[in-house]
């Protein structure tokens, strides 16, 4: 994840992404969230779902925040230090917002459904319409409140799209669970917005994994 | 405050402000040279209110030169306890909470058996003929300590540094007793840079003609300049390039130049001086060389098959860990191994990385990150331990 300290990158506004993936975890299960952030979600699941709730997380203003109001979270790299952890020492493993930020986002999926029975995967969709204009009509990188961070800045190192990730989680071998398309304002799309058109009009996207 | 005359800088035990617990003949500490020390002494200071259910108890284990003085003002030097800064009514570690047992070690000199401690059948100080100690006597020493004061289990073990390894040793072999656990730059072996500078320490005090084998109190006098020497050097380790730096850079002493000599003309050799001149006062030779070696001798994989994981394995104990960037005697790479066996048994473990100058002495010093996080671990800890009777 570079040597970039700054929190794991999250939309600004809109946290609609973690109250669905609290929502797609079992009440009582053991969660590790990777790129936990300033600790949101792992409150939430904590909080609501009565979760072991872990986390990593590669700033350490974070860690700190985190460990502060009481969650369990280490300091830790993503693109290192998941190999630690044993096969299925977790019911679930989750990223939010995180897997772009890594190096080798590969290894990193792969590594999440080793130690996880299940994978929660969201991202930002680099094929929503509005990236696709941005880039294709004002020949512009896309900033937008889900991309709010300029270029030469952002951490976010390895875009996809919905269709990319899809073929990753073939490539390796995990099954597609459930996938959830979300457009700008976090509402969930239905229909074939959130179907067949999910990879042109969604700005956000919810996987659960298996393998 | 002068404590004592300079040929016996060591305390008179049984006549220090703090609690004792006896061990007679027939309850000897097992210690893992095979020997056994019998009798022995615990000298323990306690902080704060046990509650009712027992379910409170903090130990909190000190380091290489620390003692059973924690919190509070210390009796004999009247300085504030070696970490009053965390200790205290309303600190992270609230004494209006819990209930602080903090004792010396066997092995020191600040009234539990060690070097200066009379040996019953010969009627003169054991000096050089106590039996080695490991950490894990120490901490074996803690548990019959537990024992004594009936209490079943601990709400919290911590401490830095020779303090942290104790805590490893107590969460790794009494997982039952320890609720949580908090062992801060310190490491799961001691490393061979650290046995090196130990050694420096050592063959300094064993070159001082007034050592005479370590029994230099019968000969009425102290290897102080052999153990200054120790302390200046370990002293080094225990701050930062950046810290010495930031202190003194090449400031001179009092003098507007320097001297073509071998006096102190720089800063950082007067301050090294004072350190090592004010040690001998308060620590015994001998007991220094014993707690050295019981930090060399530790390795907690070696009573785990030699895999660190094994010593965590299927622990209930939530841990924190915690590192100062700038400690190069216990490095975050040493706690981040201790990091990764928890995260191999599948631990509760949280990891901070604290930024500072200060090099390993950190955990002593003001550092509000540390502070906040203690505060944290611990409040969190007290919840799912349903600790909540001293709530309004």
């Amino acid at each position: 994840m570079s040597e970039l300290s700054q929190l794991t990158p999250k939309p600004p506004r809109d946290r609609s992404d973690l109250q669905l993936i609290c929502n797609m975890v079992a009440e009582g299960s053991k969660v590790l969230d990777v790129g936990c952030g300033d600790g949101s979600l792992l409150k939430m699941l904590s909080d609501r779902k009565n979760v072991a709730a872990r986390g990593v997380e590669l700033s350490q203003a974070g860690v700190n925040r985190c460990v502060a109001q009481g969650l369990s979270v280490v300091q830790g790299d993503a693109d290192t230090d998941l190999e630690t952890y044993p096969n299925k020492s977790f019911d679930y493993v989750i990223m939010s917002h995180t897997i772009q930020a890594t190096d080798r986002p590969k290894v990193v999926l792969d590594e999440m459904l080793r130690i996880g029975r299940q994978g929660i995967v969201s991202f930002p969709n680099f094929a929503h319409w509005l990236v696709r204009y941005q880039i294709a009509m004002k020949g512009h990188m896309p900033l937008s409140e889900n991309l709010p961070i300029p270029w030469y800045e952002t951490p976010n190192v390895h875009f996809c799209s919905i269709k990319d990730f899809r073929g990753l989680a073939n490539e390796i071998g995990a099954t597609v669970e459930q996938e959830i398309a979300f457009d700008g304002e976090g509402r969930q799309l239905t229909g074939l917005r959130g179907g067949a058109m999910a990879n042109l009009m969604a700005e956000r996207a919810v996987f659960l994994l298996s393998k | 405050m002068q404590m004592a005359s300079k040929s016996d800088p060591i305390v008179d035990a049984d006549t220090l402000p703090c609690d004792y617990a006896h061990f007679g003949e027939d309850t000897p500490l097992k210690l893992d040279s095979g020997m056994e020390l019998a009798p022995f002494t615990l000298a323990y200071q306690t902080y704060g209110t046990l509650n009712a259910d027992k379910s409170n108890a903090i130990i909190v284990c000190h380091a290489l030169t620390g003692d059973q003085f924690c919190a509070g003002v210390h009796p004999i030097t009247g300085k504030p306890g070696w970490w009053e800064m965390l200790i205290g009514p309303g600190k992270s570690v609230d004494t209006d909470k819990y209930f602080i047992i903090c004792a010396n070690v066997i092995g020191g000199c600040m009234g539990s058996t060690g070097p200066t401690t009379i040996n019953k059948a010969t009627g003169k100080p054991y000096g050089h003929s106590l039996p080695v100690i490991t950490i894990a006597d120490m901490v074996r020493a803690q548990v019959m300590l537990l024992d004594h004061l009936e209490i079943p289990d601990l709400f919290c073990v911590m401490g830095g540094s020779m303090g942290g390894m104790q805590v490893l040793d107590w969460a790794a072999k009494y997982t039952d007793r320890v609720f949580s656990a908090l062992p801060i730059a310190t490491a799961t072996k001691h490393s061979a840079q650290n046995i090196a500078f130990h050694e420096v320490g050592r063959q300094a005090v064993l070159a001082d003609p007034n050592w005479h084998g370590g029994d230099y109190g019968e000969h009425q006098t102290s290897p102080h300049k052999g153990l200054a020497v120790a302390r200046m050097a370990a002293h080094i380790t225990y701050l930062s390039e950046a810290a010495l730096h930031r202190k003194f850079g090449r400031n001179l002493q009092d003098r507007e130049a320097v001297t073509f000599g071998f006096d102190a003309d720089f800063q950082v050799e007067s301050y090294l001086r004072y350190q090592g001149s004010t040690f001998v006062d308060r620590f015994d030779a001998n007991s220094y060389l014993y707690l050295t070696r019981a930090m060399d001798y530790f390795d907690l994989a070696a009573d785990f098959d030699g895999q660190t994981v094994n010593a965590f394995a299927n622990t209930k104990t939530r841990f924190c860990i915690v590192s100062f960037t700038s400690d190069w005697l216990f490095p975050t790479s040493e706690n981040r191994q201790i990091v990764r066996a928890l995260n191999g048994a599948a631990a509760d473990v949280s990891f901070v990385e604290i930024e500072t100058d200060k090099g390993h002495d950190s955990f002593l010093l003001d550092v509000p990150e540390l502070f906040e996080t203690v505060t944290g671990f611990l409040n969190s800890a007290a919840r799912q331990r349903g600790l909540t009777s001293w709530a309004p």
